[in-house]
Parts: structure tokens; C-alpha cells; sequence
């Protein structure tokens, strides 16, 4: 009786204290995100105080409004998916899960390719990122983004074939959560970029 | 699972779908705008400046649940405490530049 009661506690208190390191692990990644948040800051700040250094090279004006528009839309679907990801998560739908992250990874995929491509058509008409200070500024804020999601399609394809490997189990669970906050913290970034950069750019 | 369970699943995909809705009207409304050159310059900026930050809080709240866990919301005051500095430091650098610039 009194050994039941004790491993009962004894259990009681792993379970309490596995479930303590999660929640850590997770505010852990949340201060990431905020020294990230941080690192952009820098970004935009550089970019807001050199956009009319233009030299006589490219202009805001000339940004390619349906590229950017494109951009925008398949990344805001993509932070959706990546949410109704988590959802399948939770309801322990291992197949369903897997393929909302694998769309999530193409409308990413997407977004790079749509990326690289302004990129390429810039650099072509002249537009390189020694340009001008104007260039220099965006081609990093633009860029570092860019990595950011880069980065996170690797991070999400490992992430998927460890699902395949040992299903859903409370550390891939937490991992899940974790790539979908990053997830949509990029797109969180993009709404900036989207506004300071582009809109405010063509006006 | 349970009832509750259920509920809460249910009220999760609620807010993600009513989440992305606000989200698409928000960009709309900016890109509408701008393309269609419906204001002056100042009150442009500043109406697309509130859709983004309206925009940022939908994915912080209805896409990263910041609002969500037990206990203090340590996650919530870092993320403000971050916001403080990444304010400051963009539109410190903006000051300080707009007066180099006065002063060239």
C-alpha cells in the first residue's frame, strides 16, 4: 500500500517534472525568438535610414509589385498550414500532420524560388547588392529572412522524417509546437518587411 | 477523447481559420491602398503601419497562442521587453540619422 502510494508519487512527480522541461524548452525557444526579433530590428533600422540612398541606381519604385504580392500570400498560407499542422497534432493524426507540414515546406519552397528569382532579375538589370546603400540595406533584410526560411524547410523535412521514424511521442510533439512558432514568426517578420519595405517602397 | 478535449480542438480551428481570414483582409486592405493611390502620403503610411501591427497581434494571438499556459507568461514580457528595443532601435536610428542629414 505505502510502496503503491510512493511509486504513484514518485511517477506522479516525473511526469510533473518531464512536462516542466518542456514547457522550458519552449520558453526557451520564445527568448530566440525574441533576440531574433532583436537581430531584424537592427536590419530595419539600417534599411529605414538608407532607402533613399539609392545613388541613381534602382528605387523602391521599381520593385516587382506582382512578385512581392505573391510572396506575401503563399507565405501567410503557409503560417495557416503550418497552424493546422499542430491541430492534427493534437488530435494525433500522425499521416494528416505529416502532409500539412510537407505542404507547408512546398508553399515555402515557393516563397525561396519566388525569391531567389526577384533576386536574380534585380542583380541582371544591374541591381546588386554593392550597388548602392539603399541595395545593401535590402538585399541583407530581404536576405536574412530569406535564410531564416531557408533554414526552416531544413529544419521541418528533418523534423518529418523523425515523425516517420517514432510517430507522435510528447519530444516530437514539442519539437512540432517549436518549428510552428518559428514558422510563423517568419511570416510575423514578413508582414514588416512586406510593409516597410515593399508598400511603402512603391507609394 | 474526451468532451472537453473535443471542444477545445474545435475552438483551435476556429481561431486558426478566423485568424487567416483577418490576416488576408489586412494585407488586402494595405495593398488597396497603396496601388490605388487613395490617400496622401502621411496618413497612408501611418493606416498601413496599424494594418501590420493589427496583423502581427492576429499571429501572436490566434497563431502563437501567446496568451495560452499555466503560470506567469514569462514568453509574453520577454516578447515585450523585445519589442521595446527593436522600437527603439529603428526608430532611434531613424532619428539620429534624420538629424545627421539636417545638419549635412
Amino acid at each position: 500500500m505505502v510502496s503503491q502510494s510512493v511509486s504513484a508519487q514518485a511517477s506522479g512527480h516525473g511526469h510533473d517534472h518531464g512536462h516542466d522541461q518542456g514547457e522550458l524548452k519552449v520558453l526557451g525557444f520564445w527568448i530566440f525568438l525574441v533576440t531574433d526579433c532583436l537581430l531584424f530590428s537592427t536590419f530595419f533600422g539600417a534599411f529605414a535610414v538608407l532607402r533613399g540612398h539609392t545613388d541613381g541606381g534602382f528605387t523602391a519604385h521599381d520593385f516587382d509589385v506582382t512578385g512581392f504580392i505573391l510572396e506575401t500570400f503563399i507565405l501567410l498560407i503557409s503560417s495557416f498550414t503550418s497552424g493546422l499542422a499542430v491541430l492534427a497534432m493534437h488530435k494525433g493524426k500522425k499521416n494528416s500532420l505529416i502532409r500539412w507540414l510537407i505542404l507547408t515546406v512546398l508553399l515555402g519552397a515557393m516563397f525561396v524560388g519566388l525569391e531567389i528569382n526577384e533576386f536574380t532579375n534585380m542583380a541582371r538589370e544591374g541591381a546588386t547588392i554593392s550597388r548602392s546603400a539603399f541595395l545593401t540595406s535590402f538585399f541583407s533584410l530581404v536576405g536574412l529572412h530569406g535564410a531564416h526560411v531557408s533554414f526552416g524547410i531544413m529544419w521541418m523535412i528533418g523534423l518529418m522524417v523523425q515523425l516517420a521514424q517514432r510517430g507522435i511521442t510528447p519530444v516530437t510533439k514539442r519539437k512540432i509546437s517549436i518549428i510552428s512558432l518559428y514558422w510563423h514568426f517568419l511570416d510575423a517578420v514578413w508582414i514588416f518587411i512586406f510593409t516597410v519595405v515593399y508598400l511603402m517602397g512603391v507609394m | 477523447m474526451t468532451n472537453h478535449e473535443q471542444t477545445e480542438h474545435t475552438g483551435a480551428m476556429k481561431a486558426y481559420v478566423i485568424g487567416f481570414i483577418l490576416s488576408i483582409i489586412l494585407t488586402i486592405i494595405p495593398l488597396l491602398l497603396v496601388l490605388n493611390h487613395m490617400m496622401a502620403k502621411t496618413p497612408l503610411m501611418v493606416s498601413i503601419l496599424i494594418a501590420a501591427i493589427l496583423q502581427f497581434a492576429i499571429q501572436l494571438f490566434f497563431f502563437m497562442h501567446i496568451r495560452e499556459g499555466d503560470g506567469p507568461r514569462y514568453n509574453a514580457m520577454a516578447l515585450l521587453l523585445g519589442l521595446v528595443f527593436a522600437v527603439t532601435v529603428v526608430f532611434g536610428s531613424i532619428w539620429i540619422m534624420e538629424f545627421n542629414y539636417v545638419v549635412q
